[in-house]
């Protein structure tokens, strides 16, 4: 039994939690959230490197928070999210026990909030290296041939929202897409009204993403739509000096002021 | 009519495809750059793809497009006036080497947009629609026709059925009056059929669709729903992928006094769906809306469309960003 | 060219009716001729409203099929495309799709006494079946109307209130929340279901025919069923949200049926069978 499963095993027999989420290999192998609630049953978790999906997103799921307190199986990127959400009140502390793992792969022992922060303060919270090259390779780009780029990118795009979806700061019950007075962002799914719809996600999310690339992983067409909130991860970090999914207190860098803010990008 | 076989060498088959995009549109599949295969209009033969296992998205656009307007008007206040589609300028489209899954979702998209009053901009598509299809010589884990009652060669939907022999030539199954058009135009390149047998891949049947329907007749309460769609994240990739999702948004869009309405794909999965004016919502949280789905594809349909709405093509399993894996549900469905 | 069945019909607002602060009552009239000569429905249809540019809304058809030459529409302001119909004025053109849906079976209720209940916005698609009952009077045995809303304020069709309260061959009760009432109110105050309970009216030969929030329903049927009424004797319009209309677009599927095809009219019977899901 995997320390995974033997610590999910402990948590539910001892009721301190009710479900633990994790992942799971599914019937084809791919690897798949889990929502283990009968502690018998832990066996089936597993983690290895391709256990790459956010799970952070379904702690605000109405049918999730709905069985009881929650155990989650949480990577780097999931214990930023977790972070975020307490910071934005989407998810309460003491409801949550995370079982932490390291950038190896390790179980880590995340006894509360402070331990968390402390972990993911010294961990590397730029972009993922593949992303950064890509984003460096873009931004060499002149502004004509990103716009081509893009353009050709989320021409693609039949907006399903599997980017939203699953990314655990779109948390929204409605989203301004969905606002109709007035209407934002056009409903069908053409070039424009896509460009449109994946400029006022990545504006949403900047200074809040996580850089988990969960949006681009989502998307069915491969259009690589997290490259465009990584890229704003990035500025904000070079603006504010703040990486997002920091510490429980945190007040988004887009809706803060401070005096001695940069203002060197406003037109 | 009676099915006629014949054979066309591989280099034959090049010839027709040139001969056919020369006078209309032909909607072929293509590998794209991050190896996903995609339809495109008219791509060199050099292009075109005979060996997917499955494009991402289903071919369903060349009938249903994502996006189709419906009529245009100018909004004077006191003195609009609406334009009508001129449905007499859909082109004539040759959809070619869709396989036999998909070319089964037409008579679905019909019993959903022809079983009362019939939809022009459907039915005019459809008609405009010749189908060289092309049965699977290969398959993948998602894959599940056999299930559905149908076959990785089933002829059903294809104009004319194309199946790959060992030699690399393919047989030639003319099917209909349309697909013999195509046939009797190029007599040269559709010779006598030999004795070669065409390469069929294997399907596992892995439920039977008669016992699903059964037993959701019952299964409307059962805890199944929301133990199995804990992980859904309730986005439309399996409905946008599917050749048989058929439920579609109504919108107008305009700019000043010029606008048009237009529908477009929509998905049962989204809480919005089918949220009332007053804020009450009858499917309100995602297992009820993922019930939805499997309900009325395999139930409420063949129940009141007589057919099932389903074909086995296995994209929503593989577009979906957290395995909802449909066979896999079907399966345990069937022996809950 | 084909049919378009998209393709709504040019109706110019004929009248306007502020029926509270933000419930609007439109007569429309047909721009062609021809289009209104070809034009029937019956009651409990309803249609597709449009403003261009804003898109399409769902109301039944307020007024009744023996008013020929127009057709009547009762909404209130809550999104895009109500909002842009309360902007719109006497004179202005605006599309109509219909009539869609089945119909409240009124000949089968000949001979038979009517129990209308209705509470808030609920009575205008029931206005419909209840003028056209009237028209025809003398088929019906007693007609009763309880209808309740929040406030004194919240009462649409206010004339046509005093007009059934002062016709002797139509029994009227109206009721407010309590704390909706104003010094002159008149009427009952309290919830629907306890008027209803306490009106002392009969199930025998009756038919009722019901429509309001869920939460209004919730609290009537039982008081409904104390009363002895049967389940296909009780008759409801579902509001299930729509685009189509005919049965394709799939937004308003509840089990096998489409609310915009076998519906919107159920009885009671006819519900209990199907999901929840309205």
């Amino acid at each position: 039994m995997s320390n995974i499963a033997a610590k999910a095993k402990e948590l539910l027999e001892s009721k301190a939690v009710q479900v633990v989420i994790g992942y799971e290999a599914g019937p084809t192998g791919v690897v798949r959230p889990a929502f283990v609630t009968d502690p018998a049953k832990t066996d089936s978790l597993i983690y290895n490197e391709n256990c790459l999906q956010n799970l952070a997103m379904y702690l605000t799921k109405h049918e999730v928070k709905h069985l009881g307190k929650m155990g989650i199986v949480a990577t780097l990127p999931v214990m930023r999210s977790i972070m975020m959400l307490i910071s934005e009140q989407q998810v309460v502390a003491e409801n949550i026990v995370v079982l932490g793992i390291s950038d190896d792969g390790k179980l880590l022992d995340i006894a509360d909030m402070n331990v968390m922060k402390a972990h993911i303060e010294k961990s590397n919270l730029g972009n993922p290296t593949k992303d950064q090259e890509k984003l460096a390779e873009l931004n060499k780009l002149s502004l004509e041939e990103k716009f081509k780029f893009w353009e050709q990118e989320l021409s693609k795009c039949i907006k399903c929202y599997a980017c939203r979806q699953s990314c655990p700061m779109c948390y929204c019950i409605r989203c301004s897409t969905d606002c109709n007075q007035p209407q934002w962002i056009p409903v069908q799914a053409n070039t424009q009204g896509n460009i449109d719809w994946h400029i006022l996600r990545a504006m949403h999310l900047a200074g809040r993403c996580i850089s988990c690339g969960e949006c681009g992983r989502a998307c069915p067409l491969n259009i690589p739509c997290h490259l465009l909130t990584m890229q704003l991860s990035d500025q904000t970090y070079n603006y504010f000096k703040v990486h997002a999914g920091t510490s429980v207190d945190m007040k988004s860098v887009m809706s803060t002021f401070e005096p001695n803010d940069k203002e060197s990008f406003i037109i | 009519m009676e099915t006629i076989k014949k054979l066309i060498r591989k280099q034959s088959l090049e010839k027709l495809y040139s001969t056919l995009s020369a006078s209309r549109k032909v909607y072929a599949p293509v590998v794209a750059a991050d190896k996903r295969v995609e339809y495109k209009y008219n791509p060199a033969y050099a292009e075109v793809t005979f060996e997917h296992i499955q494009s991402t998205l289903s071919v369903k656009n060349v009938v249903f497009p994502k996006v189709e307007n419906l009529m245009y008007y100018t909004n004077n206040k006191v003195d609009s006036t609406i334009t009508d589609i001129d449905l007499t300028k859909i082109p004539e489209v040759v959809l070619w080497g869709s396989h036999p899954c998909d070319n089964s979702a037409y008579d679905v998209l019909k019993s959903i947009f022809c079983w009362d009053i019939k939809d022009e901009f459907f039915a005019k598509r459809l008609e405009k629609l010749v189908v060289i299809g092309l049965a699977c010589h290969q398959s993948d884990a998602y894959c599940f026709c056999t299930s559905v009652g149908l076959t990785p060669n089933s002829t059903k939907g294809s104009d004319i059925l194309l199946s790959k022999t060992k030699s690399g030539d393919y047989i030639a199954e003319i099917l209909t009056e349309k697909g013999n058009a195509i046939a009797t135009a190029s007599p040269d390149l559709f010779e006598n059929a030999n004795n070669e047998e065409a390469v069929i891949t294997e399907v596992k049947q892995t439920f039977y669709h008669e016992q699903v329907t059964e037993k959701l007749k019952t299964a409307f309460e059962h805890p199944f729903w929301v133990a199995n769609s804990l992980r859904c994240i309730g986005c439309g990739a399996c409905a946008y992928v599917c050749p048989t999702c058929a439920c579609f948004d109504i919108q107008d869009e305009a700019k000043g006094k010029e606008g048009r309405r237009y529908r477009s794909w929509d998905s049962c999965g989204f809480g919005l769906f089918t949220l009332h004016t007053s804020g009450h919502n009858p499917r309100e949280v995602q297992s009820q809306r993922w019930r939805q789905r499997i309900m009325h594809k395999f139930s409420y349909m063949p129940d009141r469309n007589k057919s099932l709405g389903c074909v086995g093509c296995g994209r929503c399993s593989r577009g979906c960003p957290v395995d909802m894996n449909i066979s896999e549900q079907l399966q345990a469905l069937q022996n809950i | 060219m084909c049919e378009n069945i998209y393709k709504p019909y040019l109706m110019v607002i004929d009248q306007i009716v502020d029926e509270t602060a933000d419930v609007k009552t439109f007569r429309l009239k047909f721009k062609n001729q021809e289009d209104a000569d070809k034009f029937t429905f019956k009651a409990g249809q309803f249609g597709e409203y449009s403003i261009f540019g804003e898109g399409e809304s769902t109301f039944c058809i307020a007024s009744a099929p023996t008013r020929k030459e127009y057709i009547e529409c009762t909404f209130r302001k809550a999104g895009r495309v109500t909002n842009a119909l309360a902007n719109a004025e006497v004179g202005d053109t605006v599309g109509f799709r219909g009539p869609y849906g089945n119909t409240f079976p009124i000949e089968q209720w000949e001979g038979k006494n009517l129990l209308y209940i209705a509470g808030g916005i609920a009575l205008p698609p029931m206005r419909c079946v209840i003028w056209n009952t009237i028209d025809l009077r003398e088929k019906y045995k007693d007609i009763t109307i309880v209808y309740g809303a929040r406030s004194v304020a919240d009462l649409v069709y206010k004339h046509e209130l005093k007009e059934w309260e002062e016709r002797p061959d139509i029994k009227l009760i109206t009721t407010v929340d309590p704390g909706g009432q104003t010094p002159e109110w008149k009427g009952e105050i309290g919830f629907v279901p306890t008027v209803l309970e306490k009106a002392g009216l009969t199930s025998a030969n009756t038919i009722a025919i019901l429509c309001g929030p869920p939460v209004m329903i919730k609290f009537t049927m039982p008081v409904l069923k104390n009363m002895g009424f049967e389940d296909k004797d009780i008759f409801t319009t579902l509001e299930n949200r729509m685009k189509c209309g005919f049965g394709k677009c799939g937004r308003c599927n509840v089990g096998k049926l489409f609310v915009c095809k076998d519906g919107p009219v159920f009885t009671y019977e006819e519900m209990k069978v199907l999901p929840a899901e309205y």
